[in-house]
């Protein structure tokens, strides 16, 4: 369990301006990503909690022992925090093999147990037919895999990990995120995972922090923030989401519902809470929400359709305006003879979701 | 006629002296600088570049100064051990140490800055000492450079003429330096002598430069 309160502003540099981060959350076990564009303070947060950055105020607390605190002084130096951090660049030692890595990382470990942990670590991992090489001599994917085994071998009590797919292809991607299931699901600590990219996000986090601009703009479960972003900063970085302005044209709190101005046209939209009417406001729907008709359809927009784009699963249809709807190939190949005398998009009204 | 070779060995010996004793004290600095913030930073590099910048007549003076038989050192030293320690070869050793500290500092300092700051980072945060991961990482990433600034300031203690003259002097068979007994056997007009040492000398400084830049070059490759 950590509970962390950070704030640090980073001078104006040369090249960048001033920086502030501020930040507060706190995670049990489980792997809580610290999702966000690049700059935003994902790895300044990582760096607070390891010991190589101190926060000019704040408090950090790891399993219940002071690890910074402002108030009181108190800034344990990295050596004793038994944080498990994993680089972005792995940062194996070039002039140790993986064996040495791993023994260098378990050296407080008495000397018979630490070469039966080395063994068992060097197994789990896959790296025992590597043991005796140096990391330039390794692939990518091994060379994480030993950086994650050299961070766990010291029992940390928090995992850190900074981009850890960073540089690795699809598979390795997938292997990697398999492996963190794995780690997630045998140890009892909490890891955190810095990642900007969304799927990733989604796939690999129990909890979400989105970093924007040095400061948590917003948090919840992946499933949470997909039903509901929440701000439309949220709602740009996770991607996917139609954003759009519209005018509260009504308001019906007795059928928990509204009427909008949205794309210049009026539908049916959700119960909005704390609007009035003339009131502009964002909302958010998912692509895959909508729904495309060759005739006028409830609760339907007219729409001209750009293009289509073909991905993986389905295909992507945008629409004037920036309005964009995934559908399934089949559902297209319907309707695509009927796209050049016009199409109607229909927004479910449960589907919009308000954004602050 | 019979080479006198004591010059030489001398100043092999000087030289040699000199380089392990600016080992320890130019890493010792160069992690200090490298490593640390504190008071007076800026003048302590400052002072310990000064030997590279000061003539060696006048760097000589000041050592005269600190350890002449009348300096508190001095004194020290011959209550201690009953013989003086200037003009003894030990005062040369002390000169050519004072020229060599800056070159191996200077390099020992870039070097030491260069290693990526992560992989010190990774170290700390395994628990590692500041001293094992010194030895263990830092040094061991930075000792190709670090080897070639050792040979290079051999190459230069083996050289020194100013300093060690002037707080060394110039005893044949006591304190008589490669480098000093060039320069006396031209003024007596001993050319053969004095060729024979430029040779050797110059052979062996040809060699080390040549050892220094290949290590400074498989760094880069």
């Amino acid at each position: 369990m950590i509970q962390a309160t950070i704030s640090k502003t980073l001078p104006a540099g040369p090249e960048s301006p001033e920086f502030s981060l501020e930040v507060e959350f706190e995670a049990a076990s489980g792997v809580t990503v610290l999702f966000g564009p690049s700059g935003s303070g994902k790895t300044l947060t990582l760096d607070s909690i390891a010991g190589f950055l101190k926060p000019d105020s704040g408090r950090i607390l790891l399993d219940g022992r002071i690890l910074f605190d402002a108030g009181a002084g108190v800034h344990l130096p990295p050596q004793k925090r038994a944080c498990g951090y994993v680089f972005q660049n792995q940062a194996l030692f070039p002039n140790m093999t993986i064996r040495e890595n791993l023994a260098f990382a378990a050296a407080a470990v008495p000397r018979l147990e630490r070469h039966r942990r080395i063994a068992e670590m060097l197994d789990r991992f896959k790296l025992t037919p590597m043991a005796g090489r140096c990391p330039h001599e390794l692939s990518g994917g091994q060379k994480q895999r030993a950086a994650i085994a050299r961070a766990l071998i010291a029992d940390p009590r928090v995992i850190l990990l900074d981009e850890p797919a960073r540089g690795l292809d699809v598979s390795l991607r997938d292997d990697l995120h398999t492996l963190i299931h794995e780690l997630r699901a045998s140890l009892k600590v909490p890891i955190f995972l810095v990642t900007h990219d969304a799927e990733e996000c989604f796939a690999l986090a129990d909890h979400v922090l989105i970093y924007d601009a040095g400061r948590i703009v917003h948090r919840g479960t992946p499933a949470e923030l997909f039903a509901n972003p929440g701000t439309a900063a949220a709602a740009k970085l996770l991607g996917g989401f139609n954003i759009f302005e519209a005018e509260v044209v009504a308001i019906d709190p007795g059928r928990q519902s509204s009427r909008l101005r949205l794309l210049g046209e009026e539908i049916a939209g959700p119960h909005l809470r704390g609007c009035f009417r003339g009131d502009r406001i964002t909302v958010c729907v998912r692509p895959e929400e909508l729904k495309v008709a060759a005739r006028s359809v409830e609760n339907g927009i007219r729409a001209e359709l750009l293009r289509t784009t073909a991905k993986a699963q389905s295909i992507r249809a945008d629409f004037g305006g920036g309005l964009i709807v995934d559908m399934a190939r089949e559902t297209w190949r319907g309707l695509e003879d009927t796209a050049r005398s016009g199409l109607w998009v229909q927004i479910p009204a449960a589907s919009l979701r308000q954004l602050s | 006629m019979a080479i006198d070779w004591f010059p030489l060995w001398l100043s092999l010996e000087v030289a040699l002296g000199a380089t392990a004793i600016s080992l320890a004290i130019g890493i010792w600095l160069a992690w200090l600088l490298a490593n640390r913030q504190f008071r007076g930073k800026d003048v302590l590099d400052a002072l310990a570049t000064l030997p590279l910048a000061l003539p060696p007549t006048v760097l000589g003076y000041y050592l005269l100064v600190i350890i002449g038989r009348t300096s508190w050192i001095g004194r020290a030293w011959e209550a201690v051990t009953g013989s003086p320690l200037v003009f003894t070869w030990r005062a040369a050793v002390i000169a050519s140490t004072l020229h060599a500290v800056p070159l191996l500092l200077k390099s020992a300092r870039a070097a030491l800055e260069n290693v990526d700051r992560s992989y010190e980072r990774a170290a700390r945060s395994l628990g590692a000492s500041e001293w094992r991961l010194f030895w263990r990482v830092s040094f061991p990433l930075a000792r190709r450079p670090i080897a070639a600034a050792t040979a290079l300031a051999f190459a230069r203690s083996m050289g020194d003429f100013g300093a060690t003259l002037m707080i060394a002097g110039d005893i044949p068979g006591r304190t008589q330096t490669a480098a000093i007994a060039i320069y006396d056997a031209v003024e007596s007009g001993n050319t053969l002598v004095a060729r024979l040492l430029v040779l050797v000398i110059s052979i062996l400084t040809a060699g080390i430069v040549y050892f220094a830049n290949r290590l400074e070059q498989r760094r880069h490759a």
